[in-house]
């Protein structure tokens, strides 16, 4: 299935692509009937397998434990291998990826004039990229799809973007390659030291427990941890965000937000911490003050924006510190929180985007000095404007707080002192958060601006993802099930956890 | 199904119909279903009283398992007892006869189904945060509240000035909030749950009284509570929240959401007890708060700022019960307190409705006979406020004092302190009443208000004249509190110093014995009345403290200094590109050259190492 | 030592001369017809010396490669003077430090 699934979305792009020469409003048609029938595929797919397996812990490095598995020879000299594998954490990625991805192309819908096939072809090409991330389990095959989803990302900031889009477009693509290198090279050391069996094997089974130890090991971990903390994005890497997502086009931006940043989080919680469990635990107090200080730091400056699309950028910034404190802190509830949050934050910040971008197709402009008073003439943006705001100040009730609270409340058992300053995070989220709804939507109104409200068409993508806020606030238990025993698999890799102060951490380590 | 979960359902239900209809709703079905959603919510509140009232059980509802992650299993869970029943109460009843009062105070504006909205929105998080059977259910509420609370604030968002009240008041209380979140985390790191009753369970068996650790975890909580309930030095932001519409400062700054804070120490009671420093604290944050706003409230001219000033003397009286130990008495307090305050601020609402959004007291006046009910209220409203004998402020300021004047060592001076607070409120309620009430007319009513304010008012009348002899099932929930024998003297006191308050307003205020003019003659006096007109500066205090190292910060950083980083690699690349360049000048005899003279330099080096 | 009549060292003394002109010839000249002959020199110079070479130890190597470098040499002759051509036509002058419009 997992093949097909990706074979299926690159040739949908390819299809997409040819048919803007017999009509230019079929590619988008295409692109949707391609997210779907990927959905469909998935879903048919997971109802074939009892129910009980969910339950089940997944051992990493067992193929046969995993929900869904498949293994072709492709460079046995080398030994590389098409090897796929779907676990409780995979299977959420996805349909996240590919509900935000039916997303996307709804909130593009007609945005674009300029060679719409192209565009849904790298958007599909984009999300081939991402799927194949999510699911690959051979190291080599995994670098082939970090780099596959770039590409079409980079083209689509490049001819689809905003005034600026060359510029952000080369910075982006330098942050991701370089740092993409770096991890290359710790793949292929990784690849010839750690192999169990004497020959070379990028087989992330075949690797776990056999990194390099030492200088060395952390030496090879730093090229894991750059690559995904770049894509995360982690402070100090996270400079090319905020112009990424400001020339990015709409549904680019909602991409990039949405589903691209998680596979860093990705990334970490699958490859990096379980691969080099002692270097990434010696690492991990770095790694969480550089989460601190970005929820700090993103919270900070997105407050000092006048771009709607930036300061959106820059609260993904903040919120992504969650997710990079909780991966290192490494007990149930905050890597859940961690989980949590990618999934919470990729629905909100999608719609926050959306929301962004049908503002500046109708007003032409992002700068919230421009706006004001919106709410008079467009209530409904209003009110859902209002609803994902307080969403990412993490309102409870919503996906955001579950996430946060566990995360946070996770952390406090490692380390106090981290989570107090991490909570001031809380307080300037609300700070900018109020502040952009203040600046866009509350303030005087200008009675003569002709604003069209939400249609049917965008209302139905916004309801869809507040119900699903709605849910994961409420009841996110089958979210949490579903990745439970796969943390239950890893957990047992990482021996050396930080050592924490509580007497009886629920779920903690031993 | 159950009663229990439908209480917060109707009015959670309402908003959200009101919410889908997209103000397209005629305001007549919006406000019959915005009202009497809370009017069904509080006939259930009822039938469960009189259950309740009737066996004394304690009621417990499960609706499902929020999350569940290792041990960690907070539910979405109701926990009735008789604190819960006495808020709910104040919350439903109180709610609902703001919620008919609004209708007709509400009924010009555009919005009216927005309003509607958020205020049943409120009713249900507030509901949610009463009945919650765990803190994590309790903090879902508590946010709720506070984001209910924004929207309503600024709820006229067509004035910036609003917005940025509304702003004040989430941002200052997500301070308190964010500490509170912290507590939480704190218990249930220690104490492995965050379900009320078994954690105060496992804090007695765990921790002594006097540990640091119960000390410190009631101290972030307490946190939560000053941010929540406008105690020092969290208190700013409820003045500035006056900006809302007259019935949400009613409901949500006057009765129910403020006293938040009184709810969660008193529902948290077994960690407090375990702690006595913070209980200390609480006492002091309460006086101390209860004086500065009290002296506050004296030079205001706002109508609805010195309400709200009052409001937040008040709760320092429920905060100093709390901390010397009286917790029924502070919540007996907290229910009073709704009553009269609700009262005063729709009778507040009323005069403001009449008089074309007048809120200065100078521009009002003589208004006793124009307005006759609004009068009657406000002056009962009044006379609970400053606890003259037998209303219902009497009974329970009473019971405050003697609680404090009972404790050992500090006891007399928050008495003390206590008694010199009521005097200010006798002085400033009646400072109110006399300058709005009396004297000549300055600006003419333009209406009178209908009977949807007018019956809300007599209701509110009634109860805070019989609140006072209202028995609360508190019993079971707090430790009973040793009947302590009284001086008899303390007692005169007590009841003479609220006589003595009003007497001095009459002489200031309306005989015009005392002249307040001569009084603030000298420049002393009248920059002590300026300093506390302004609130004692601590806006001020906090806008350099904070606000504005924070914008500038942000401001500063604005560009990315991050990038410099990574700019700095560009420029170098783009240095050694424009020194390399010279190198590639297009001549042809110079590519020779070089080349010539590389495989000079190539030869030499080879010739050297051969043998 | 059959075949060659004066000593092996003083061909080779001429050639490397002949190359030594030919190398400064191209590095100094600005016209770019006296680059292509000192080009021909240098190649030339070569060529002597492979004949020498094949001479010396009665080879016929030597004179393969001289006819190999002869080759080489027209071929060069007749795409450089089709670009000196070119050159004089754009340029309107033969100094190739006028022509260096492929500096960065």
């Amino acid at each position: 299935m997992m093949l097909e699934l990706i074979l299926l979305l690159f040739a949908g792009g390819v299809v997409a692509w040819q048919s803007e020469r017999l009509d230019p409003n079929l590619p988008r048609w295409i692109a949707m009937a391609t997210v779907a029938l990927g959905l469909l595929l998935l879903l048919s797919t997971i109802s074939g397998i009892p129910a009980e397996t969910f339950e089940l812990v997944t051992d990493p490095s067992d193929g046969e434990s995993w929900l869904l598995y498949s293994r072709h020879e492709w460079i046995p000299r080398f030994g590389i291998s098409l090897e796929f594998g779907m676990d409780g954490l995979s299977l959420l990625m996805l349909i996240l990826t590919l509900a935000l991805g039916a997303i996307a192309i709804v909130s593009s819908w007609n945005e674009i004039e300029f060679k719409p096939g192209l565009f849904q072809a790298n958007l599909l090409w984009t999300l081939t990229g991402v799927i194949g991330v999510f699911l690959a389990l051979d190291l080599f095959l995994f670098f082939l799809f970090w780099e596959v989803m770039l590409i079409p990302m980079y083209l689509l900031i490049a001819i689809w973007g905003h005034e600026n889009r060359g510029y952000a477009a080369m910075k982006f693509f330098i942050f991701t390659q370089v740092s993409g290198l770096l991890m290359l090279l710790s793949i292929i050391v990784l690849a010839i030291q750690g192999s169990s069996h004497g020959d070379i094997s990028f087989s992330y089974g075949d690797l776990l427990g056999n990194a390099p130890t030492g200088k060395a090991g952390m030496l090879t971990m730093l090229g894991f941890f750059l690559a995904f903390t770049v894509k995360l994005p982690g402070f100090p890497f996270h400079t090319w965000l905020p112009d990424a997502h400001t020339q990015a086009p709409t549904a680019g931006s909602v991409l990039l937000a949405g589903i691209l940043l998680k596979t860093g989080a990705y990334g970490l919680l699958r490859f990096c911490i379980p691969l080099f469990p002692e270097a990434s635990m010696q690492f991990a107090p770095v790694a969480m003050t550089l989460g601190t200080l970005g929820i700090i730091y993103g919270a900070l400056l997105a407050f000092a924006q006048s771009d709607f699309k930036r300061l959106v950028a820059y609260s993904s910034v903040s919120h992504m510190g969650f997710v990079l404190l909780g991966l290192y802190a490494w007990n149930s509830l905050a890597l859940q929180g961690a989980i949590m949050q990618m999934v919470a934050h990729g629905v909100s910040t999608a719609a926050l985007f959306m929301m962004a971008g049908a503002l500046q197709h109708r007003l032409h402009t992002r700068d919230m000095n421009r706006m004001g008073g919106l709410w008079y003439n467009a209530p409904r943006m209003g009110a859902c404007a209002m609803f994902f705001v307080v969403a990412s100040l993490g309102l409870p009730g919503l996906g955001n707080f579950v996430a946060e609270f566990l995360v946070l409340a996770g952390l406090f058992a490692v380390s106090p002192w981290m989570t107090a300053v991490a909570a001031l995070g809380l307080i300037t989220a609300a700070v900018y958060s109020l502040w952009l709804m203040q600046k866009t939507f509350q303030g005087k109104p200008d009675e003569d601006r002709k604003l069209q409200d939400f249609d049917h068409r965008e209302m139905s993508a916004m309801v869809i993802m507040m119900a699903a806020l709605i849910w994961l606030g409420l009841y996110p238990q089958p979210v949490l099930d579903l990745t439970q025993p796969v943390l239950e698999g890893l957990q047992p890799l990482v021996t050396n956890v930080p050592a924490t102060l509580a007497v009886n951490i629920p779920g903690g380590a031993p | 199904m159950n009663t229990i979960a439908l209480i917060p359902l109707f009015p959670l239900l309402s908003a959200a119909v009101l919410m889908m209809s997209t103000g397209r709703m005629p305001r007549q079905i919006a406000a019959i279903v915005g009202a009497g959603s809370v009017g069904l919510s509080a006939i259930c509140v009822a039938i469960l009283a009189s259950d309740f009232l009737a066996d004394g059980q304690v009621r417990e509802l499960t609706l499902w398992t929020w999350m569940s992650v290792g041990d960690f299993a907070p539910r979405i869970a109701f926990y009735i007892d008789g604190l819960t029943i006495v808020m709910m109460s104040v919350i439903t009843g109180v709610g609902f006869l703001i919620h008919l009062y609004s209708i007709e105070f509400m009924w010009d504006d555009e919005s009216i189904c927005r309003y509607f909205t958020y205020m049943n929105l409120f009713v249900a998080a507030m509901l949610l945060l009463v009945m919650a059977d765990n803190l994590l259910l309790l903090y879902l509420g508590w946010e709720g509240v506070g984001v209910c609370s924004y929207l309503l604030v600024g709820f006229w968002y067509k004035d910036p000035a609003n917005g940025a009240a509304a702003r004040k008041a989430f941002i200052v209380t997500r301070v308190g909030d964010t500490a509170m979140a912290l507590g939480l985390f704190l218990l249930l790191t220690e104490l492995g749950t965050l379900d009320i009753q078994p954690m105060m369970v496992a804090a007695n068996t765990q921790w002594q009284t006097g540990d640091a650790l119960p000390v410190l975890a009631t101290a972030l909580l307490l946190g939560g509570a000053v941010g929540k309930s406008a105690q020092l030095p969290l208190h700013t932001w409820l003045p500035d929240a006056m900006a809302g519409p007259t019935p949400v400062s009613a409901l949500i700054h006057a009765a129910t959401m403020v006293t938040a804070g009184v709810y969660l120490i008193a529902r948290t009671y077994g960690l407090f007890l375990l702690a006595p420093p913070t209980m200390e604290a609480v006492a002091w944050i309460g006086l101390a708060t209860l004086l500065l706003a009290g002296f506050t409230a004296l030079a205001q001219n706002d109508i609805k700022r010195i309400l709200a000033y009052s409001t937040i003397s008040q709760i320092g009286y429920m905060f100093l019960a709390l901390g010397v130990g009286a917790f029924a008495s502070g919540i007996f307090h907290l229910m009073t307190h709704a009553f009269f305050k609700a009262l005063l601020f729709l009778a507040a609402g009323a005069v403001i409705h009449c008089l074309h959004h007048e809120h200065n007291i100078f521009r009002m006046g003589g208004l006793r006979t124009r307005l006759p009910i609004v009068f009657l209220s406000f002056f009962i409203g009044s006379a609970a406020l400053a606890a003259l004998p037998f209303t219902s402020g009497f009974y329970s300021k009473d019971a405050i004092l003697l609680s404090a004047w009972a404790l050992e060592d500090i006891g007399p001076w928050l008495w003390a302190g206590g008694l010199l607070g009521a005097l200010l409120t006798s002085i400033y309620s009646f400072r109110l009443v006399f300058i709005v009430f009396f004297g000549e007319a300055k600006t003419e009513p333009d209406r009178q208000p209908g009977w949807k304010m007018a019956g809300p008012l007599l209701l509110l009348c009634v109860l805070s004249v019989v609140g006072g002899w209202f028995a609360l099932p508190l019993a079971n929930v707090f430790p009973v509190a040793d009947d302590h024998t009284v001086n008899h003297a303390v007692e005169w006191i007590s009841i003479g110093t609220p006589v003595v308050g009003l007497l001095l307003a009459y002489l200031m205020f309306l005989g015009g014995q005392l002249s307040v003019d001569k009084i603030v003659a000298s420049s002393s006096a009248r920059s002590l009345r300026d300093f506390w007109f302004s609130g004692w500066r601590i806006d001020q205090l906090y806008e350099t403290l904070w606000v504005t190292p924070y914008k500038k910060t942000s401001y500063w950083l604005r560009n990315e200094p991050v990038d410099a980083i990574y700019n700095s690699i560009v420029s170098a690349n783009q240095w050694a590109h424009h020194r390399l360049l010279v190198l590639q000048n297009g001549e042809l005899r110079w590519y020779a050259t070089t080349m010539v003279l590389g495989i000079i330099l190539l030869l030499a080096v080879m010739l050297r190492n051969a043998p | 030592m059959d075949g060659l009549m004066v000593p092996m060292e003083h061909v080779l003394v001429i050639a490397g001369l002949l190359f030594v002109c030919g190398l400064f010839g191209l590095m100094l000249r600005r016209n770019i017809i006296f680059m292509l002959m000192s080009l021909e020199v240098m190649l030339n110079s070569a060529a002597l010396a492979f004949i020498a070479a094949g001479a010396h130890w009665g080879q016929a190597d030597g004179q393969i490669i001289f006819m190999l470098i002869l080759t080489v040499a027209a071929a060069e002759v007749a795409v450089g003077l089709g670009l000196v051509l070119q050159i004089q036509r754009r340029f309107k002058t033969l100094d190739m430090d006028q022509a260096n419009r492929l500096r960065g």
